[in-house]
């Protein structure tokens, strides 16, 4: 029966996908977007992924569709209908799909349980996390623990991609102080919609008390800090959407966000060194408390602080460059 | 029911390849960018089909059940970082589109050739 | 009493299911953005909160019952603020509301 429903979800993901190659309005593509990113994450749930389903929703259907459009603010939002040179990227296209099909042929069927990847490394995780570890939920644990180092690099690389958008585009130094500047900058302000600011100032402390949940609730269901760092940018978003951009820059000015992005980053760096110098190696969590279990529990808890900071800061950072720019 | 098993693959390659097709074939720069979107969402949708384990469940252990099958978690934490750096390539990739406009005036691929071979 | 309670939420699981059906229908076959909005609106309310009533029922008085509570107040805010506000930007963008009925095309 879930079988059945996997194979209808994925038809759709196959339809949706080909709608926003073909759609020549811009908008209508975005839009898709967001739709092709949301059934990616029921497709994942039902593969027994809760964690990426989670991940995939906040960031794919909610900050990646907001990115999208800040952008298409800034640029001409229909594509230029072409009549050349199509059929052979077509041709390639379909050749390559008939290899890959045909590759696919040998693979494990969808969930054998004497497939190679679930024999060499993947039990030895799902038996001693108990023991070494004690948090319920694994993947949190080889995310935070026992595959700390790739997670450091991840949150470097999402520091990166802040620090090159900051390169590019720029942020206003702080709001504006005035009235001759605040005339200058976009001001879209909903204040006269009254619907949605209520609504959305009802609602707006509960997304920031949802986002604090799924950061410290990481360790016993699917949670952590990607997830919490982009449900609060997602609500800071809301903020700024209702109550205009100079009054979200006010409450979190510009040089908070490079504080709070380079802050995460250097909290999870400066773990590793903790250890080092506590005489363990680098990120090996079981020296920051005398029992070892209970390193480990504080070791994840510090930097999964970390991400969900830098992560929450840089997502910030890339939206109100977009938003705050004039054209 | 063998090939039922085998339709998350060829989804996987008809996502892949309708994504590579707008990558190469669509001239508009934010087509390309969402093209490489869904080029990224197809390879995700790869190793999150390889951790299924029939009859399992996500993997978090519930204390005190001891013989439940569990999924694979390896495949979830590459594909939960995987997803972050993809939207910050996404990102970085329209930061760069929206200078194009502001330097070139048009974000269509061939249009931007033209003027680069004319100056 | 299970029974009783297997039937009525399959009632409203299924009552839940055809109001998100008659929605999209909707969607595709009338002629305006005013008039699918009224079509949406109704996937957005009747449909949910019936598809949830029904999960509840089968939850039974655990946790998990009151988050979906928790849920359907969220919906129930916001789904129709989003329609409001799209309403609004269909205004402000000039899409003007017919009035007059109009012969099928």
């Amino acid at each position: 029966m879930l079988l059945l429903f996997g194979i209808f979800l994925l038809t759709l993901l196959v339809i949706t996908a080909v709608a926003i190659v073909r759609a020549t309005d811009l908008f209508v593509a975005v839009m898709l977007m967001g739709i092709f990113s949301l059934l990616m994450a029921a497709n994942f749930f039902i593969l027994d992924a809760a964690d990426v389903a989670l991940t995939e929703a906040a960031i794919g259907a909610g900050i990646s569709t907001v990115l999208l459009l800040g952008a298409l603010a800034l640029v001409p939002n229909r594509e230029r209908v072409q009549h050349t040179g199509r059929w052979a990227a077509l041709a390639v296209v379909s050749v390559t799909t008939l290899i890959i099909v045909y590759a696919t042929l040998d693979k494990p069927r969808l969930g054998d349980p004497n497939a190679p990847v679930h024999t060499h490394v993947a039990p030895w995780y799902l038996e001693f996390t108990p023991e070494f570890i004690d948090i319920p939920n694994v993947v949190t644990a080889v995310l935070g623990a026992y595959r700390a180092y790739d997670t450091f690099g991840e949150v470097i690389v999402v520091l990166t991609a802040g620090i090159g958008v900051l390169f590019l585009l720029g942020l206003p130094n702080g709001p504006p102080h005035t009235a001759e500047d605040s005339s200058r900058t976009r001001t879209q302000n909903l204040g006269h919609h009254l619907i949605p600011q209520v609504v959305g100032r009802l609602i707006i402390p509960f997304i920031v008390l949802f986002a604090l949940y799924v950061q410290f609730h990481g360790e016993y269901g699917p949670g952590g800090g990607f997830q919490a760092g982009a449900i609060f940018a997602a609500a800071v978003i809301l903020y700024a959407l209702i109550e205009g951009e100079d009054a979200a820059l006010k409450i979190l000015s510009p040089s908070l966000l490079k504080a709070l992005m380079a802050g995460g980053a250097l909290l999870y760096g400066a773990t590793g060194l903790v250890t080092m110098l506590l005489g363990g190696n680098f990120l090996d969590y079981s020296v920051l408390a005398d029992d070892a279990v209970a390193g480990q529990q504080w070791g994840i808890i510090i930097i999964e602080l970390g991400v969900g900071v830098c992560v929450a800061g840089v997502l910030l950072t890339i939206y109100h460059a977009f938003a705050a720019r004039n054209d | 029911m063998e090939l039922l098993g085998l339709y998350n693959y060829w989804v996987f390659a008809v996502l892949l390849m309708i994504g590579f097709y707008a990558v190469i074939a669509k001239a508009n720069m934010i087509k390309k960018l969402l093209g490489l979107s869904i080029f990224q969402a197809a390879v995700f949708l790869l190793y999150i089909t390889m951790d299924k384990v029939e009859g399992g469940t996500a993997p978090i252990i519930q204390p005190g059940v001891t013989d439940q099958v569990f999924s694979n978690p390896l495949p979830q934490v590459l594909i939960l970082t995987a997803i972050v750096v993809g939207i910050s390539t996404t990102a970085l990739g329209l930061a760069i589109v929206v200078r194009i406009k502001e330097t070139y005036g048009t974000i269509e691929e061939d249009e931007t050739q033209r003027l680069d071979e004319q100056a | 009493m299970a029974l009783l309670l297997d039937v009525v939420s399959w009632i409203l699981l299924s009552a839940g299911g055809a109001f998100v059906f008659i929605g999209g229908v909707g969607i595709l076959r009338m002629p305006t953005i005013y008039t699918r909005m009224h079509a949406a609106s109704v996937t957005d309310t009747m449909g949910t909160l019936l598809i949830l009533l029904g999960i509840m029922l089968q939850a039974g008085l655990t946790l998990a019952t009151v988050k979906l509570a928790a849920i359907v107040v969220f919906l129930l805010l916001t789904g129709p603020t989003a329609s409001y506000a799209l309403a609004n930007a269909a205004l402000l963008s000039g899409v003007r509301p017919e009035l007059t009925t109009r012969e099928p095309d």
